[in-house]
């Protein structure tokens, strides 16, 4: 077992060597540019192209007309969200997300405000799912578009796509998803799912960072976007921009691996996130945060109260983990995720997102259980709360004062 | 960000972790930050008659940086006196540790510490506390 061990597979993942391999002729020999449609150097690397526009449309049952390379997730969140937005204006203005989204689609969502636009930012509930019968509510004759994620990339819920799509069409909206931490981890189908648009990236999935992909349906209804950028006209029109052919050969790839490997895969890592995670509750004062019974295979979120989680990092340096807790950032807001939750500052400080992957081994989760266990004690001996806790105070009767 | 040697040092090996008897009029407490705001900060000071200290303890909920600014004072502390005590600035601190300015607050967080325990053993021994003119942002 090498140290440190990487437990943070929601943030990015390593690339498969098979996926390196796969990629490696796409950079030397097989240069070509896609578009280059008069000599062989171009249609090799059109051909490359094609096949993983097919490899990636088959993991999400779409058809490969209707993939659309960009330059990751946020690019295809931009993309989705300001080019529906521009396309339907005549038909309506109004968008409604969830304050649990990315950054991405949150900002972009801002951007369309801006642009004159009207956005509901629906709350979670406690678990962190969609109160349907609230999105349903929100619903207006001006609703364009539904931008809800598949499976949160804090806490690892996941949405009821299905429902959420039925209620955007049943309004004549368009349904968007954000699925970058699910495509490839849990099955997912456009159609089955009834989603219209959807963001994926290669580096969630044991690909290359710097490629991604938006899904837009092309039948049923028929879907189109206004290009963000100006060019070429490649992509459809959607999207210019001479193709990254390694890259996108790297995201096919990768996801031809999770279509063949992702049901064995996740039925591993969840038992191994089950036994970290019933291991850690053994501490007493130990939560999870989230639905666990609609949740990504591959995540544990868990507060440690009394414990503040970058602290608790720094104990655990072997172990390459990320917190809620914010110290470092110029606002100390703790994850914005956790406190729409409605958990409190403390809780949301105290938490450990621990992600899974392909290459964790039950050798480092035991380790993983051993050092967390370890470091949540000793933080706590020296912790005050613990110790005020420990005597009976209501820490929540204490004027504290805030700085 | 990676932290520096010292800040590692007192992460790794806290000085004088532990509780003295708040209800001993020989002994100062200070208790401040928030668990809202991710850092609390208790630091308690046994003084002499010679209004000299001769022992200091802590307990810090927070950061790397936060415990080892809390450890750092306690060793600080050990043998002054409390209007020396009282002098201690929190950018001592920061030089000190070598704190990047995003964690500066931790620095502040342990002065306010230390001025808060004296006046608690101030005030508990029939003295006026002393109000801090240092406004911190």
């Amino acid at each position: 077992m090498n140290l440190p061990i990487y437990l943070d597979n929601n943030a990015t993942t390593p690339m498969d060597p098979r996926v390196l391999e796969a990629m490696l002729p796409y950079f030397t020999q097989k240069f070509g540019n896609a578009a280059s449609r008069n000599h062989a150097f171009g249609w090799v690397a059109e051909e490359a192209v094609d096949y993983a526009r097919e490899q990636v449309a088959k993991l999400i049952g779409a058809s490969e007309k209707e993939i659309i390379f960009t330059s990751g997730a946020t690019e295809s969140d931009n993309l989705a969200i300001k080019g529906v937005f521009e396309m339907y204006k005549e038909k309506g203005n109004h968008i409604i997300t969830t304050v649990t989204e990315h950054k991405a689609v949150l900002d972009a969502c801002k951007h369309v405000e801006k642009m004159g636009g009207k956005v509901t930012y629906l709350p979670v509930k406690e678990d962190g799912l969609v109160d349907l019968d609230l999105l349903e509510k929100s619903m207006t004759n001006e609703t364009i578009l539904v931008a809800i994620m598949y499976g949160n990339n804090e806490i690892g819920v996941i949405q009821p796509i299905k429902q959420i799509s039925a209620i955007a069409h049943k309004y004549g909206a368009l349904f968007m998803t954000d699925a970058v931490q699910a495509v490839g981890k849990i099955p997912v189908n456009v159609n089955e799912d009834g989603i219209d648009l959807l963001a994926l990236t290669a580096h969630k999935i044991y690909g290359p960072k710097g490629i991604g992909a938006l899904y837009v349906r092309r039948k049923g209804p028929r879907v189109k976007v206004t290009a963000q950028m100006d060019g070429g006209g490649h992509e459809r029109g959607m999207r210019s921009g001479t193709l990254n052919v390694p890259g996108i050969v790297g995201l096919g790839k990768a996801c031809e691996i999770c279509s063949q490997e992702m049901e064995a895969e996740a039925k591993r890592l969840s038992a191994l996130r089950d036994k970290l995670q019933t291991s850690l509750l053994e501490l007493e004062e130990s939560y999870v945060n989230g639905n666990t019974a609609h949740r990504l295979p591959h995540v544990a979120n868990i507060s440690f109260k009394y414990v503040e989680g970058e602290g608790l990092m720094m104990a655990m340096k072997d172990l390459a983990v990320s917190s809620g807790s914010a110290c470092t950032s110029a606002s100390l807001e703790p994850s914005y995720v956790l406190k729409s939750l409605g958990l409190s500052d403390d809780l949301a400080h105290s938490s450990i997102r621990f992600g899974l992957g392909r290459f964790t081994t039950e050798e480092e989760v035991d380790y993983a259980i051993a050092v967390t266990k370890k470091s949540v004690n000793h933080l706590r001996e020296l912790s005050p709360l613990w110790e005020m806790f420990k005597e009976g105070i209501d820490l929540d009767k204490i004027e504290w004062a805030e700085h | 960000m990676a932290y520096s040697e010292k800040v590692i040092d007192h992460y790794t090996n806290p000085r004088n972790v532990g509780t003295l008897d708040k209800s001993s009029h020989k002994v100062g407490t200070g208790l401040v930050g928030a668990p809202e705001c991710g850092d609390v900060m208790r630091l308690q000071i046994e003084v002499d008659d010679n209004n000299v200290i001769t022992d200091a303890k802590f307990k810090t909920f927070g950061c790397g940086s936060a415990i080892a600014s809390s450890s750092l004072a306690t060793e600080w502390l050990k043998g002054k006196s409390i209007d020396d005590a009282m002098k201690i600035d929190n950018m001592d601190i920061v030089e000190e540790l070598a704190l990047p300015p995003v964690k500066i607050h931790c620095s502040v967080l342990a002065e306010d510490a230390i001025k808060a325990a004296i006046n608690d053993y101030r005030i508990k021994n029939g003295m006026e506390a002393i109000e801090s003119e240092k406004v911190h942002h």
